[in-house]
């Protein structure tokens, strides 16, 4: 067991808590720039695919895990990004400031549908973004004389400055800076007061507001930043694939994603980035053991869909708080061993809240 | 600075479709004071609060303020302005940010005091650093007025509901307001939770100054602490004075007990039942 002698306020201020924290995620660090040397060309491109998945994951983590407001269909502002950016790019514009165009557009939508937020929660709030989605894909379809259409565009190689980023190394570097720089931003509003505002209206509106809180500024901007983490990871993956069409930023996409931090762990940073790496290898898994599984099952189309659905059905009976509540309760139960109970991460009913107000 | 008004409704009135939930209430809240509303369930307390809280609008009426800047009407105030002019409130049935430890609940309740904005929170500034010490020192102060202190990392979810009610009271005290809206806060207390709370908003008076207004059913807490009270049925004002004066009025005594017509009416309605039960 670990126990912190606190002797000032700053340390729980500070993004590392103890040693522990700083040597390990150090180490991480180290094993990322390092990866390049280490890992073959294939499972670089798949550590890359991560990174991207992992900024849009950030993005719908503090929207849905920390705001309380779930999109169905984030999707569309990944396709938003994707689309500012390619275009931009072909047109000459350097990497940095496309990016910026890219993630700034994505934003101005963002602030748009999260307007609808302030009236509508729960479900109704996705039905709301579910059909924004269909509209944003139906938009890139059919403004061909920008999107290019059904047929897609291709796009050139990122170009900062006047360096062409070739190589799959270059662009992986890339992704990493900024996958580092966006989960900086993320820690830093969430251990500032904005974040807590964004705590504050996810577990109640009421009181959110009679604390000070403006609901209307705070929702619309959780909404903004997280569409522009969203359109950030969708010029990447623009970058990523070369090749963009408006079916590959599709309903199925924002169910991916929204899969990805239910099943990484709502309401934890970490949960956007073991979401991602599930979402990943989930297909290389499947693929892995369809060749020993009977050929009904194994060359049955829609497979992996129904892995995915019982994945999902299993994480949301068995273990709410996702991979990362898993991986709470493992680090506990090898801190506290043998002292560990069954019932240490059980949450207690909580007291009948007011209904009036609601 | 003494019997100076801070808080001013006149001819309050709420009208939700056909039920008239208060109707025509004025009261004046003096600097200092601890003032108290009871009445029976549904006699529109609640409601008073949540219209001083800018939950609901009154149909009729305002409410005038003394904010910082002078005096103020309250009722043309958007909702999430309420807190910045010096006026917390608790809720009855707890509204705590549940998945949250109590300290960054605190925290929470410093916000009208945020110093900086979103771009300084994205990099952290020192700046941002500053103002989060400045935060935590403010919290600990209300932490050790409130003994606290062993609470402060544990999550709101896992505590008990008499703790609950405290961390409320904390965490509106964080704002420091000048005006704390106090919604039943004995309801699921015990009795020395209880005796507690009545201490605690005694020194909330005495010692931090700050102005109570309060709704309260356990009368033991209410003339103990407070200086005057409006007693409140079915929207209407019965009586305002001293908790002894409201106490022996004769319309709140009726509103809670029911005249002896009532009780007399009664009794006839209970014969003539067991009269016709005997026939059958």
């Amino acid at each position: 067991m670990r126990f912190i002698f606190k002797t000032d306020y700053g340390q729980d201020i500070n993004l590392t808590k103890h040693g522990g924290h700083l040597f390990w995620y150090s180490a991480l660090v180290l094993l990322m720039v390092a990866a390049p040397w280490l890992f073959a060309e294939y499972w670089l491109a798949q550590l890359t695919l991560v990174l991207i998945y992992s900024i849009a994951g950030l993005g719908l983590m503090l929207l849905a895990g920390f705001t309380g407001l779930f999109s169905m269909g984030h999707a569309a502002f990944l396709g938003v990004g994707a689309y500012t950016h390619a275009v931009l790019t072909n047109m000459g514009v350097p990497f940095p400031i496309a990016l910026a165009c890219a993630a700034g557009l994505s934003a101005a939508v963002g602030l748009i549908v999260g307007l609808p937020a302030l009236r509508v929660k729960g479900i109704y709030l996705g039905i709301a973004t579910l059909s924004f989605g269909f509209i944003v894909e139906e938009v890139l379809a059919r403004w061909e004389s920008v999107t290019g259409g059904n047929a897609g565009i291709h796009i050139k190689k990122p170009d900062i400055f006047g360096w062409v980023l070739e190589t799959g190394d270059q662009f992986y570097f890339l992704c990493l800076v900024i996958t580092v720089l966006s989960t900086l931003g993320i820690l830093n509003l969430l251990r500032s007061p904005t974040g807590r505002a964004f705590v504050a209206i996810r577990d109640s509106e009421i009181s959110a507001q009679s604390m000070g809180i403006h609901l209307a500024y705070y929702k619309t901007l959780s909404f903004a930043i997280s569409a522009a983490l969203a359109g950030i990871a969708g010029a990447l993956y623009a970058h990523n694939l070369q090749f963009i069409s408006p079916d590959q930023f599709n309903i199925l996409q924002s169910i991916d994603l929204l899969l990805m931090i239910v099943i990484g762990g709502v309401g934890s940073v970490h949960g956007a980035f073991l979401g991602a790496i599930f979402l990943i290898t989930m297909p290389q898994a499947i693929a892995m053991v369809k060749d020993f599984l009977p050929p009904v099952v194994g060359q049955a189309p829609g497979l992996q869909g129904l892995v995915y659905g019982l994945v999902l059905i299993a994480f949301v009976l068995f273990e709410p708080m996702g991979l990362y509540g898993r991986w709470l309760k493992i680090r506990t139960y090898l801190q506290m061993f043998p002292f560990y109970r069954k019932g240490m991460f059980k949450r207690q009913k909580s007291f009948q809240k007011s209904d009036r107000l609601k | 600075m003494k019997n100076e008004m801070l808080l001013s409704a006149k001819n309050l009135s709420v009208r939700f479709g056909g039920v008239l939930a208060v109707n025509n209430v004025s009261f004046d809240v003096r600097q200092g004071e601890v003032f108290t509303l009871i009445g029976p369930n549904g006699a529109g307390k609640t409601t008073v609060f949540n219209l001083i809280s800018r939950i609901y609008t009154p149909t009729t009426g305002s409410i005038e303020y003394r904010g910082p800047n002078g005096l103020l009407r309250l009722t043309e105030q958007p909702p999430q302005n309420v807190a910045s002019l010096g006026i917390a409130r608790t809720f009855q049935n707890i509204e705590l940010f549940e998945h949250a430890s109590v300290l960054h609940n605190l925290l929470i309740g410093r916000h009208t005091h945020r110093a900086t904005g979103l771009w300084q929170d994205l990099f952290f500034t020192a700046k941002v650093r500053e103002a989060e010490l400045k935060a935590r020192e403010k919290a600990e102060e209300v932490i050790e007025f409130l003994s606290l202190q062993h609470y402060r990392d544990t999550f709101v979810a896992g505590l008990p509901y008499g703790v609950r009610k405290v961390v409320e009271l904390a965490r509106a005290l964080c704002t420091e307001p000048k005006l704390l809206l106090l919604d039943e806060p004995s309801s699921g207390l015990n009795v020395e939770e209880t005796d507690d709370m009545a201490f605690w908003i005694q020194d909330i008076k005495h010692e931090l100054g700050i102005t109570v207004l309060m709704v309260e059913h356990d009368m033991s807490l209410v003339s103990k602490v407070s200086d005057r009270v409006l007693a409140m049925n079915q929207g209407e004002m019965l009586a305002m004075g001293t908790p002894r004066e409201v106490q022996t009025d004769p319309g709140v005594i009726e509103a809670y007990l029911g005249s002896i017509d009532d009780v007399s009416s009664l009794r006839r309605a209970a014969s003539g039942l067991t009269s016709t039960a005997g026939v059958a």
